[in-house]
């Protein structure tokens, strides 16, 4: 295992964009090739060494395969964007906060954020597996903005809570909120399965077609266009086995005459005299 | 190359195709001096000229399309609700150039980047409704290196049908001459006639003989009527159609019976403007120019039993000479379905279920945007593609058939080298046919189809039939003398095409070598070199004073319906950059054609 460290040299003013800060990219290359890599502030690129100092521990990094590849970043980076994205292979633990689109379109490998994640992480996620370990900001998971095809494939993990429109556009892989969430969870998804441990706001599932949401806690608002069709106890989604009994609707009917959504719910619903609870 | 020190460009040793001039693959010298195609140079200018060696290349016109969407209100619209067709698909900037992005619906500096890289210097706006003209033409003012113009939507215009439905030809041409020089328009173009104005109420027009709500006119006599106008106007191109029922299965028999509606209009041409020598005929010969006839010539009853209805629809175009098509081929993947005909995105919208968008043009016509993806895996798309080729592989006569996918609406203009190399190889066709559904050959008769189109004909079809179909041959669409000196010269030997390399055949089509505009080197293997503004064409047709005067009085009562006052209605010529307005039927026209 090679180990490539990244130290924060100080705080960041404009957002830095660093799509180059990537295990398979960094892989074979020695110190002095990563510190000139460039990234952009701005409208000026920059290397890397301007925001970073650079700490390779192999004598020999020309040997190290992507897989193998492990990055450690110190310090904030919450302003830095597109740590991540697009990664193939290896492995970055961020020790703070990360900007936004961590992790975005990653087809492999993993990332371990200890702090917060900024809006967009993981979007269009192909493969791999995000973890969160503090709370996640907008868009998590999501489609890019106005397609409706997000994350189809691996996984997003998250110990605190999201905001709006997690899992939109979900096609295929998994995401898990250990906390809450807020408004739209798994818009338009059509496949794959988001967990939601604590609650959420409105619009859970709204335009979904297809795949599983399943929501521990309560749903503030429920989307009108959903139908209740049985009562579960200890469901199983793959291998995530839920506690307790779950009232499981179909939807969005919203969308169309056959939705294949399937969201289940366990909290009180707030608002639950509606006419569609059958 | 050697730098050019004054306005003369030699292309050397070339294998020209110029078939407006008889020309196939003939080694020769192309002399260019101030813009213009000269038959020679002075032994000064030969040795100041900007020579390019040609030697085992291939040399065209510069590439013209007669229809595509790339300026206006619809676009825009497309640009607007699609950031996810931008994000991959970017442009930087560079010393010269601007920046841009878009796949199926670039921003207009990439689109003219796009198109003179892949060796276009002329495209035509084929939808512009009058109360977008301003938009429309605020876009192709930005739209570098292209010349260009636009079609005015008319087929569904208030005044227009009011006036048919009263049997007053000669007053709906005083109307569209006005109307034309009004927003600076090039040519009619006719969406769906009767059915767009029924959308107002949620309904279409099936028929050719259904009278529509309120002004109860029909399809046919809008298309009669508007054929009649354009010849009684001698506009420059023939009325362009795009027919009822356009997307639905079966309605290639529609298609049909609208084409024969003007086989009785001769066409007739009264621009006065001074031709280029050509050895053929240059001027058009039809008074119907059918727009994407792929999506017009549906075959089937339903999506169930859907098949090609190529066959019937070129059976009839091979017997007439009155009809032009361009097909609208259909390359797979992404596109951006957008039309004047708002039933027709609506009927869309039901079957994919997309977002979309839909626009009500007060008293004239109206619009709707999709986004569409064609899929080899789709049955449906893949008997559109082979319908697209089909099309122009089974009109015997080039000189019918103008090649283009509808950009963005069959696929992307950027497509054309794929949609040029599956005309020249059977191997190419097969090849496709391996990957996509079933149904491509097997509801079509493309799989038996063995042409193989040369490099004439693709030269017919991408560049001196559309020009001669929109009547821009007289500077456009050939390399004789006095033709702008638009040239193409593609990396390919015609004495060693390998047919079965489909790979490097379309990588060769997609980036020439060079692309000439008015003499100047403008894209060298797809790096942009030079960013010279294009012209904008427009016509000004006139009728007779005393009728004008009368017509006029009634649109100036007619502008109590409109949203905006009649002085603000027109779109002045110093909106347009380089504007060159051709004079049609009056005193200038006339002086000119006595001459």
């Amino acid at each position: 295992m090679a180990e490539i460290i990244l130290r924060c040299k100080g705080s960041i003013g404009i957002m830095v964009e660093a799509e180059v800060i990537r295990p398979d990219l960094f892989a074979g290359k020695k110190k002095e090739e990563i510190e000139e890599l460039l990234v952009w502030q701005g409208q000026k690129p920059l290397p890397l060494s301007e925001f970073f100092d650079v700490d390779v521990s192999r004598a020999n990094p020309s040997e190290t395969r992507p897989e193998e590849a492990n990055i450690l970043i110190e310090g904030d980076v919450s302003r830095v964007k597109r740590i991540g994205q697009g990664m193939l292979a290896g492995r970055i633990e961020i020790c703070g906060s990360a900007g936004m689109h961590l992790g975005t379109e990653m087809a492999g490998g993993s990332i371990l954020v200890r702090g917060d994640a900024g809006s967009w992480a993981g979007m269009g996620m192909l493969g791999g597996k995000l973890h969160i370990l503090g709370n996640g900001a907008d868009h998590i998971g999501s489609a890019y903005r106005g397609s409706w095809r997000g994350m189809t494939g691996g996984e997003i993990q998250i110990d605190g809570s999201a905001r709006s429109q997690l899992g939109g556009g979900l096609t295929c892989g998994r995401i898990l909120v250990a906390g809450n969430v807020e408004n739209f969870c798994g818009i338009r998804q059509s496949g794959g399965l988001i967990l939601v441990k604590g609650s959420a706001v409105r619009g859970t599932g709204a335009e979904m077609n297809g795949g599983t949401i399943a929501v521990c806690g309560a749903i503030k608002q429920f989307s009108p266009g959903f139908v209740e069709t049985s009562r579960e106890e200890n469901v199983l989604l793959g291998d995530v086995q839920l506690e307790g009994w779950f009232r499981k609707f179909t939807g969005d009917y919203a969308l169309g005459k056959n939705p294949k959504g399937s969201l289940y719910c366990k909290g009180g619903l707030e608002d639950a005299g509606n006419a569609q609870f059958r | 190359m050697t730098a050019a020190t004054n306005n003369t460009t030699i292309i050397r040793n070339g294998h020209v195709f110029d078939p407006l001039n008889e020309i196939n693959g003939d080694i020769k010298d192309i002399f260019i001096k101030d813009g213009k195609v000269v038959s020679s140079l002075t032994s000064a200018e030969q040795r100041d000229a900007t020579i390019i060696d040609a030697t085992g290349k291939t040399v065209m016109p510069g590439g013209v399309d007669s229809h595509s969407h790339v300026a206006g209100a619809k676009v825009n619209a497309g640009r607007l609700m699609r950031p996810e067709d931008h994000y991959k698909s970017v442009r930087t900037k560079t010393a010269l150039t601007h920046s841009g992005s878009g796949y199926t619906v670039p921003s207009v500096y990439k689109q003219g980047y796009d198109y003179a890289a892949m060796g276009y210097t002329t495209v035509f706006e084929a939808a512009m409704p009058p109360l977008e003209a301003r938009h429309t033409h605020e876009e192709m003012r930005s739209t570098p290196i292209l010349d260009m113009g636009a079609y005015l939507v008319l087929g569904n215009n208030w005044f227009v049908m009011r006036c048919l439905k009263e049997g007053d030809v000669e007053k709906a041409a005083a109307y569209v001459a006005w109307m034309m020089r009004t927003h600076k328009a090039y040519g009619i173009k006719c969406v769906n006639p009767a059915g767009v104005e029924n959308w107002g109420w949620a309904k279409n027009v099936h028929g050719l003989d259904e009278p529509n709500i309120h002004f109860e006119v029909t399809s046919r006599e809008i298309i009669h009527g508007l054929a009649e106008v354009n010849e009684l106007l001698g506009l420059p191109m023939s009325l362009h159609l795009h027919t009822n029922n356009l997307g639905h299965p079966g309605n290639w028999e529609i298609t049909r019976d609208s084409l024969a509606i003007p086989s009785d209009i001769k066409p007739s041409q009264k621009t006065g403007v001074e031709w280029a020598e050509t050895k053929m005929n240059s001027r058009r010969k039809q008074s119907v120019y059918l727009a994407h006839a792929q999506f017009s010539a549906f075959g089937g009853s339903s999506w169930r039993d859907f098949q090609s209805g190529v066959a019937g629809l070129v059976d009839y175009v091979n017997k007439c000479d009155h009809v032009v098509i361009d097909n609208g081929a259909v390359p797979f993947g992404p596109a951006t379905a957008m039309t004047g005909d708002g039933p027709a995105i609506h009927d869309l919208y039901m079957l994919s279920g997309q977002k979309w968008s839909n626009t009500d043009v007060e008293m004239e016509c109206g619009s709707g945007v999709i986004p569409f993806v064609y899929l080899k895996s789709s049955p449906i798309s893949s008997i559109q593609w082979a319908m697209g080729l089909e099309l122009l592989l089974l009109i015997n006569d080039p000189w019918k058939t103008i090649m283009t996918t509808d950009h963005p609406n069959g696929g992307v203009f950027t497509q054309y080298p794929q949609v040029m190399t599956w005309l020249m190889s059977k191997k190419a066709r097969d090849d496709t046919a391996k990957e996509c559904h079933k149904w491509a050959y097997d509801k079509s008769s493309l799989g038996g189809v063995d042409r193989e189109m040369s490099l004439y004909e693709m030269a017919i079809l991408t560049r001196a039939n559309p020009a001669c179909t929109i009547g821009m041959a007289y500077r456009k669409g050939h390399l004789g003398v006095g033709a702008d000196g638009d040239v193409t010269i593609y990396d390919i030997d015609p004495g060693k095409l390998n047919l079965n390399d489909t790979a490097a055949l379309t990588a060769r089509l997609a980036r020439p070598d060079f692309t000439v505009k008015d003499g100047r080197i403008v894209a060298r293997q797809g790096e942009i070199v030079a960013v010279p503004e294009g012209r904008r064409y427009y016509c000004r047709p006139h009728v007779d004073d005393a009728l004008e005067k009368e017509m006029l009085a009634d649109v100036k009562d007619w502008f109590k319906y409109y949203t905006v006052g009649f002085a603000n209605y027109p779109v002045p010529e110093k909106y347009l950059k380089n504007p060159v307005a051709i004079p049609v039927h009056n005193a200038e026209a006339e002086a000119l054609a006595r001459r």
